[in-house]
């Protein structure tokens, strides 16, 4: 044990606070919320848990957003691929350009494209579904998609490349079997990018949904403000949102350092 | 070198579709709006560049954009040298890197509204864990519906506690990337401490420092979602910060031109304020 290991543990215990607090309020009653302050639960009760469960309202908030994170996943990887493979591979008319360009969606504010947006997809008859949500929000996850497994391609020696196509690979070949296995990694790590900011995003998700589409979150906030305070199902419905992130960023804990430094180190 | 190869545009082609239809038609239909004037019933009229004026001029704005700036300027300055420090005293190897890894990445992944809630939850004066201990324990008055100050150090704790995992996890990468010859060498020489951070740590994170940096910047600068579930802009507009403004005035208020004006100013000086981090970031590398 050394001394300097004081900071990170400090540090995680701030990080774990609010959290145990959200999670601490899901198992008390409302009564006892209401009632006074107490650190951990007198009577444990899954009451909060039992509603999100039973509540169509409330479940179904939880399958429309991992559909549409899923379905977003898979566009940004798929379409992000070939295009990372081009960047890191050949030179073409207008590629630095191109490639700017892509990065400053990522600074685009979400709330100045909110209106417009549900314009768009109103007009294309798509407001209100899963694919809105997945199409909207591939305009600041296939930038970073692109930038990420750019920063793992440029990491491969090109002679990988060159050596395939002597043994008579043809592309879709080479890119499927050997090039692909080779960034897997990188792939993981963009995959989980992707879901990431597609699973907390909000604003977009909740302009472009009414009811069939409309993600948990956004349940969420229209529990708190209409059925007056049920701070015990907010937070039973927050600690649930933590879930699906914690088990994704378990798959990726190896990789977690070299991608957040996307590649590029 | 790359070769030269025209065809890769193909490769490019269905990113660059989604992605400027994401991007150009939205960003077509607000310049559209910046530049007219409507009565209602969808009659619109040539206003020119009247609201960019307006906007220009208008002391609110001048407000929203000095607490933006003040924002980000106390998170870049609070959470940057944390996130090093935190960074350089973590392990290196064994058992407890992927647990401090996996705990410190768990902020980012929590949707952004439910992290207000939660802070909301956490700091309420009499049931919260935070709200509670300050009040009753410490007697410090603390309730952020009353007291800008209390509200404007919420908002700045909560950012803290989202992000600077970010910083954290983006400078480790840059240092477990150090061979340990590095060190050994520095200690053969008898470095100080401050002298293996300065000469070896700190030029090997530069490149991670310079993208964590612009990462917060751009993201500090739209923030919406946490602080506005969290304060809703108050007490009175004392953290109404740029995009809460924006979206109170192009859907509370429906005034799209001057919403549509604002937003492309906006953009501006987000695309400008990056642009100028990273030249004056990787100034150096040139040379």
């Amino acid at each position: 044990m050394q001394k300097r290991s004081i900071i990170p543990i400090l540090y995680i215990i701030f990080l774990m606070l609010p959290i145990y607090w959200l999670v601490a309020m899901s198992f008390k009653t409302t009564q006892e919320i209401l009632g006074g302050f107490s650190l951990f639960p007198q009577k444990w009760t899954l009451a909060s848990y039992r509603t999100i469960f039973t509540d169509p309202t409330w479940y179904w908030g939880y399958i429309n957003s991992i559909i549409y994170v899923t379905i977003n996943t898979v566009i940004s990887v798929t379409v992000a691929l070939p295009a990372a493979y081009a960047f890191s591979r050949y030179r073409f008319l207008g590629d630095k350009q191109l490639f700017f360009w892509l990065l400053t969606n990522r600074m685009a504010p979400a709330a100045v494209f909110a209106l417009p947006f549900f314009q768009l997809y109103s007009a294309m008859e798509l407001f209100d579904t899963h694919i809105a949500v997945a199409l909207a929000h591939c305009l600041f996850n296939i930038p970073l998609a692109v930038w990420i497994l750019e920063g793992f391609m440029g990491g491969v020696p090109k002679e990988l490349d060159e050596t395939a196509f002597v043994d008579g690979y043809s592309f879709p070949r080479f890119f499927t079997q050997i090039f692909l296995p080779t960034i897997k990694a990188g792939v993981g790590v963009a995959a989980f990018f992707c879901f990431m900011f597609s699973w907390v995003e909000l604003l977009l998700a909740k302009t472009l949904t009414a009811v069939y589409a409309k993600p948990i979150a956004a349940t969420m906030t229209r529990t708190a403000s209409s059925a007056g305070y049920e701070l015990g199902l907010l937070a039973a419905a927050g600690t649930l949102t933590i879930i699906p992130g914690a088990i994704v960023i378990w798959f990726v804990r190896n990789y977690i350092a070299k991608g957040f430094a996307l590649g590029r180190v | 070198m790359r070769k030269v190869n025209q065809k890769a545009w193909f490769f490019v082609l269905p990113v660059l579709i989604l992605v400027a239809f994401n991007a150009l038609v939205p960003m077509m239909t607000v310049v559209n709006y910046s530049v007219q004037e409507t009565f209602g019933n969808n009659q619109f009229f040539w206003h020119g560049l009247g609201w960019f004026q307006d906007i220009l001029r208008s002391e609110r704005f001048h407000a929203a954009l000095g607490r933006q700036f003040l924002f980000t300027f106390l998170i870049l300055i609070i959470e940057v040298p944390l996130g090093v420090i935190i960074a350089l005293s973590m392990p290196r190897k064994g058992f407890w890197v992927p647990v401090c890894l996996v705990t410190m990445a768990l902020p980012m992944l929590i949707p952004w509204n439910v992290v207000g809630a939660m802070w909301n939850i956490f700091t309420l004066p009499d049931i919260g864990l935070l709200g509670y201990f300050m009040n009753h324990v410490l007697g410090i008055d603390y309730n952020m519906t009353r007291s800008p100050l209390a509200a404007w150090v919420t908002i700045i704790t909560m950012d803290v506690w989202h992000w600077t995992s970010l910083v954290v996890l983006l400078c480790y990468a840059g240092l477990v990337s150090i061979p340990d010859a590095y060190y050994q060498a520095a200690k053969i020489d008898g470095a100080s401490n401050w002298a293996v951070f300065r000469y070896i740590q700190l030029p090997k994170m530069k490149q991670v420092l310079t993208i964590a940096v612009l990462l917060r910047f751009m993201d500090s600068f739209n923030i919406y979602t946490e602080p506005f579930v969290l304060t809703g802009g108050g007490p009175g507009n004392s953290t109404t910060l740029l995009s809460i403004d924006l979206v109170k005035i192009a859907l509370g208020q429906f005034d799209l031109g001057p919403a549509a004006a604002m937003s492309l100013i906006y953009f501006a000086i987000t695309l400008f304020v990056s642009w100028l981090f990273y030249t004056l970031m990787t100034r150096h590398d040139v040379k």
